[in-house]
């Protein structure tokens, strides 16, 4: 067994844990934190996405252990109690989802783009999605969700600074 | 899907990392991103009893010029390659072949260390580094040995490095001048791994004379290889549309190529000359030549 210390959405936890325990169950079953989903479970679906010490990672390709002393985001981290984040807004407004599978971890990309590329053009929003596969949607109104979740983000950007 | 219960060892140094490498040998693995290790390990391809977690032995990520030459440190990861202004000066053949592996998420965590090491022959770093003539840095107990690419990989998923060396960097030497390479590859899938690949270096003289070249293909057999016939009937050369075609057309010579479901051995003989003619058509353009 190892010991662990993680941060997750800001709340630090010290668990005892088996090496081999994917990143992906300790969220789920240890955390209770149900977000990150388990789809293809070989790194192709990407519906495990979290983000690991600020960089998206697919958390059923990783153990536990490697997270240690590292900070967490998970789609439960996102909201700030009711209220909802400007990417998930944006994906409830231009319908950018349907049955949900694929969402926690499409935002969660989302997040990393919009952080790396404030305004990206929709060839670089398909890339930048490229790791998260959709069964539902044929990506349409995700690629228009992210568009308007960046115009969201940094129209936010702009308020505070001035 | 589970992997076997191993031990976790979360090694500071190099030196801490060769003694538990020599403490268990072959039941040893060397973890760094794990974006191949862990999905074998789950379907239990591959079950080893030690994992040795090399990510918090410091400086080994990092990407800087020497001498002339560039040292890419075996945990930068393929985003961090992929964006390196000092990459894409100095090689920008290997950025490419970073942003064609997988996908944004997986480039977050996935090495070049680790997808060298683990010597798919399908995969895109391979070819890069061998294209561009890089040597790799093992390093051991006593010392730090330099290995040529071109004797790094010994079979399928298999490599020079000894139970107890862990490789550390890769160093590439500055391309001449007019020079130019390129990465291409074709797969099912943008994010999939590659049914043939191929990299390619290719310097030219004044005259648009081909001085050197080095063409790598992936999918081709059991291991990345040299497309050396190919090589030859472009080096000392005229660099023309018709002679780079008739040196794609030799890039199946002496491979041996899988029947899997992916393709035919036959289909991929047939596309071998299509990727690595492309391949080469854009490294000559690259490399200033006027087709």
């Amino acid at each position: 067994m190892s010991t662990i210390t993680v941060t997750v959405n800001g709340v630090v936890y010290r668990e005892e844990i088996e090496p081999r325990l994917l990143l992906v169950d300790f969220l789920r079953d240890n955390l209770c934190l149900k977000g990150a989903h388990i789809g293809c479970e070989d790194g192709v679906c990407g519906a495990c996405t979290v983000i690991v010490a600020g960089r998206a990672a697919k958390s059923c390709m990783m153990f536990a252990v490697q997270a240690d002393g590292v900070e967490i985001l998970t789609v439960e981290g996102l909201a700030q109690g009711a209220r909802l984040h400007p990417i998930q807004e944006a994906f409830t407004e231009q319908h950018g989802l349907q049955c949900g599978f694929c969402t926690p971890a499409m935002v969660l990309s989302t997040y990393q783009l919009l952080a790396r590329n404030p305004d990206p053009t929709a060839e670089q929003i398909r890339r930048g999605i490229s790791g998260n596969i959709c069964r539902c949607t044929g990506y349409t109104n995700i690629v228009k969700a992210v568009a308007a979740a960046a115009v969201k983000l940094r129209g936010a950007k702009a308020s505070d600074a001035s | 899907m589970r992997p076997r219960a191993f031990t976790y060892h979360a090694p500071s140094s190099i030196a801490e990392v060769i003694d538990i490498l020599e403490q268990h040998g072959a039941e040893a693995r060397v973890l760094a991103g794990g974006q191949s290790l862990v999905p074998v390990m789950k379907l239990r391809l591959a079950s080893p009893k030690h994992i040795v977690d090399i990510t918090r032995v410091p400086a080994l990520d990092l990407i800087r010029g020497d001498d002339g030459a560039l040292l890419v440190g075996a945990l930068a990861t393929h985003e961090a390659i992929e964006n390196s202004a000092l990459v894409q000066a100095h090689c920008p053949v290997l950025a490419e072949a970073a942003s064609h592996i997988a996908d944004p998420i997986v480039r977050n965590r996935g090495t070049i260390g680790g997808n060298l090491c683990h010597a798919d022959p399908a995969a895109d770093f391979p070819l890069a580094a061998i294209a561009l003539g890089a040597e790799l840095i093992a390093a051991g107990r006593a010392s730090s040995r330099a290995i040529p690419i071109d004797r790094f990989f010994a079979g399928f998923l298999t490599t020079a490095l000894k139970p107890d060396e862990i490789l550390t960097a890769l160093r590439i030497p500055k391309p001449p001048p007019h020079s130019g390479g390129a990465h291409l590859k074709l797969s099912r899938r943008s994010n999939g791994l590659a049914i043939v690949g191929a990299a390619v270096m290719l310097a030219m003289d004044d005259d648009g004379n081909c001085t050197d070249v080095r063409v790598a293909l992936a999918g081709m057999g059991p291991m990345p290889i040299r497309a050396a016939a190919a090589e030859r009937a472009l080096r000392g050369n005229r660099i023309t549309q018709a002679v780079i075609v008739d040196a794609a057309a030799l890039a199946p010579r002496q491979t041996d190529p899988p029947s899997d479901v992916h393709g035919s051995a036959e289909y991929r003989r047939t596309i071998a000359p299509v990727i690595v003619g492309r391949a080469l058509k854009l490294a000559a353009e690259r490399a200033g030549a006027l087709l």
